[in-house]
Parts: C-alpha cells; structure tokens; sequence
C-alpha cells in the first residue's frame, strides 16, 4: 500500500470543500485558489474530519463502491493534496 | 470557444487609501469629476449575489483601502452566504480589533496584508506615511483571530535587496503565504519607473533567495514570485486573459477586465447599475474586444512559439502605454517590433546615478507635480 503523508487528514486551515453549482463539481476553495475536483476525490476530502485515518477513509469508500479496494488511489490522492498543503495531519 | 464563467470577482471598494504608494494600480485620475456615485451597500451585495449565480468562487474585497467604508462586514456576510471565498485585501492600518472581530464573525475567509519593505524607515518611506508599526499588528491580529494570511509586497530597486528580509518578516508574522510581487509598470507606476526599476543583479538574487526560502521552509510557508515581466523574455498573462478568469467591479460601478483598463480610448465600460453581471459578462462591447485570440496582430497571430493561449496577448493597457496602440503586441514580448522600448527602460536601474524621486499616489491633478 502506497504511504500517505499525513495519518488522519483533515483540510488544512482556511481550505472549504464547495459544490461549484455552476459547473457542476466540487471544489476545493483556499486563499486565491480554486481546485477542482473529480467525485472520487471529492468523496476521499468529504471524509477528511481529523479523526478518521487513511485506513477508515479507504474501507469506508471501498463499502460504498462495492468493495473495490481503493486504499492505493486514496493515498496516492492524499499525497498530492497534502504537497499543495491542502491537507495536513490532524495530529501534526 | 464559447465564453468561460469568470472565477474571481474583484471588488475595488473605495479608491481612498491612507497609503500613498508610488506603484499603486488605481487610475491616475482617481479623484477625476468623471466619476459617479459610489455603488452602495445594496448594490454591492447585488454584484456579489450575481457573481456568484455566474460562477465565481472567489472574491477579493479591495480598493484602494476596503475598510474606508464601513460596511465590509455587511459585504463578507453576503458573500459568505452566496457561497464566495473572500479575501479582504487591506492596508492594514484600518485593521482594528473591533472590525477585525465582526469581519471574522461574518465570514470573511481570509486576509491579505500589504507591507512595503521590512526595513520600517523605507516602508513608510514608500508608503509615504507612517504605517509600518500598524501593519505588523494587523498581521499578528489577523493571525490572532485564526484568519488565514497572505503578506504582500511589491518588488523593486529600492527593497529588492532585502528579500531575505522579507521573508524572515512574512514568517515571524505567522504568513501562510506571501506574494513577492514584482513591480508592474502601469499608472502610478509607469511614473515611477526609472526610480522603481531594479538590476537584473537585484532580480536574480532575489528569486535566488525565494528558491533558498522554498527549500527551507517548506509547506509552512508559500512563497509566489510574481515575474518583472519587463525582464522576461515573454508577456505576462496579465489577468490570465482579458475577461477570461476575472471580472473586476470598480467603485462606481464599472465593470473592467483589470485595475487600468479604463486608460484605453473608445472603450465604453457597462455598468452594474444599468445591467446585470451576466448580460455585460457575456455582451459587454469591451470585454468582447481583446478576448480570446481573434483581436491579435502579428507577431502574435503567427506566434513561433505558439504562445497565443499560454500570454493571451500580455496586457493590453502595457501595450498602449508604450505603443500607443491596445491592439498592438506587448512590448515585452522579444519578437515585439516594439521591445527596443523595454531594453531601453531596463537601464534605468543599471545606471551609477539611479533616479531617486518618487512620485505619491494623490488625489490631486498631476500637472506640476512632477
């Protein structure tokens, strides 16, 4: 399983997760920037609360799609929000 | 290409400011008679409510100084409510605990503080008043409060060498981010430019100090380099394209694609109280006019380096300042007939004997003051 930079994620301070309605998609807002997002990571950043874990987070999303494993895709998808500093430890 | 939503509303408050900066990017004839009435409370959180329902997701409240007027509080409610990710782009010195306290309860989401240097005698040197001390304790208040801060500072010949400085500063206040932002030679500006133009020497240790601070500090802070574009050998993207990504309300009502747009002739700006956002968003004569690639003149139109939708064209307001003519390729770009304009202006900060006047933004006329 792919490491995650961060153990129990949550948005970094000053970052909201949005429903953009106009485009029809989820965006994270921070200052002066927008990132769009995909539903699959808008799921994964739904569920960034500081208190579960990556781990939660996969099993959790792999119950809601049918069990496919997902825990390498979240990680990898934590990772990359976590480097833009989107996304911190809980604990840090 | 069918017109994109606008993502970022700029909300210019007030042309008032108790800072006199000589690079401002308000008009130079800010105080002019041409001007109308100030929209109102009602009329802002209307242009808030109609960006919102066209699609922008941030808005940044600024002016000249937001906080002359005193409902900014009532403006981030509305825009807290319509869903908008505001920033408060302040002076600093208007930043007192009480209005600080009521913006943060009414949702505004973060604030950006301008510093002019971290030396405090040239800060307030550049500012043209005393407000250094004032700003440090609107950034720290800021923080206080739990907002989200930016640090901005304008770049030039005489801070340049103080990056490090700079830096060290933003990070003691507790910044997230903060904005090196290279002079842009607009308005105000563009009279001081022989003063503010710095040495490619200065540029390159600058940028060397943010790529040292970038590795030291890691995600703690960000630190953005906003490119002298007269330095570089192609246009900045200037407001990632005319009426592309931004819509800029001024305080009258206006409604322009950047700060300075209102200095080309035979544009005629709509405005909010005659129109809805999105009639002049998508009809607007003037936004139409320099959107998308159709407008571009050669060298532009045949660019070698495929640039068109990477520039947009560079700035408009650039091109006629020093051309005379909007339409005309920004000077900056090498392949510009125009460039020799840019090279020639570069040496101002070589010279021994560099110019040391500064000309104060005011709301005075200009003539004679210089």
């Amino acid at each position: 399983m792919t490491e995650s930079a961060v153990r129990k994620p949550r948005l970094a301070t000053g970052v909201r997760l949005q429903w953009d309605r106009v485009r029809e998609r989820h965006v994270l807002l921070y200052p002066e920037g927008a990132l769009a997002l995909n539903p699959t990571a808008a799921d994964v950043l739904g569920l960034c609360d500081g208190e579960r874990t990556v781990d939660d987070i996969a099993a959790e999303l792999s119950a809601r799609y049918d069990g496919s494993p997902v825990g390498d895709d979240v990680a990898r998808l934590l990772s990359a929000i976590a480097d833009r500093g989107l996304v911190i430890d809980a604990d840090a | 290409m069918p017109t994109p939503n606008p993502l970022l509303l700029i909300a210019e408050l007030s042309y008032s400011c108790p800072l006199h900066c000589p690079y401002c990017s308000n008009p130079l004839d800010l105080g002019s008679e041409r001007r109308g009435e100030l929209l109102t409370t009602e009329e802002w959180v209307r242009v808030i409510d109609e960006s919102a329902e066209l699609g922008v997701l941030q808005l940044a409240l600024t002016g000249g100084e937001p906080l002359v007027r005193k409902d900014v509080e009532e403006l981030s409610r509305a825009s807290a409510a319509a869903g908008l990710y505001s920033t408060l782009v302040t002076a600093g010195t208007p930043f007192t605990r009480k209005r600080a306290e009521a913006l943060r309860a009414a949702g505004l989401d973060h604030v950006q503080v301008s510093i002019q240097d971290s030396d405090p005698v040239e800060s307030d040197r550049v500012a043209g008043t005393g407000a250094f001390a004032r700003k440090l304790e609107a950034a720290r208040l800021a923080r206080e409060l739990g907002f989200p801060l930016t640090i901005n500072v304008v770049l030039h010949r005489l801070n340049l060498d103080r990056v490090d400085e700079i830096i060290e500063l933003a990070r003691e206040l507790g910044a997230q981010r903060l904005e090196l932002a290279n002079t842009q030679y607009q308005g105000w500006a563009a009279l001081n430019r022989e003063t503010l133009m710095p040495t490619r020497a200065q540029l390159e240790a600058g940028e060397q100090a943010v790529a040292r601070a970038r590795e030291r500090l890691g995600r703690r802070m960000e630190i953005l380099w906003v490119l002298p574009d007269y330095f570089e050998e192609f246009p900045k993207p200037c407001m990632g394209g005319w009426a592309r990504e931004a819509i800029l309300v001024n305080p009258f009502g206006e409604v322009l694609p950047c700060q300075a747009a209102t200095t080309i002739p035979g544009l005629v700006f709509d405005n909010v109280r005659e129109r809805s956002l999105a009639d002049i968003w998508f009809e607007s004569e003037a936004l139409e006019r320099f959107r998308g690639t159709d407008w571009m003149p050669e060298p532009c139109r045949s660019c070698p380096f495929d640039r068109q939708e990477i520039d947009h064209g560079g700035c408009r307001c650039q091109a006629l300042a020093l051309t005379g003519d909007a339409s005309a390729t920004d000077p900056v770009c090498h392949l510009s007939p125009h460039h020799a304009l840019i090279v020639e202006a570069r040496q101002a900060g070589e010279l021994d004997d560099p110019a040391n006047e500064l000309v104060y933004r005011a709301l005075l006329p200009l003539a004679g003051r210089r």
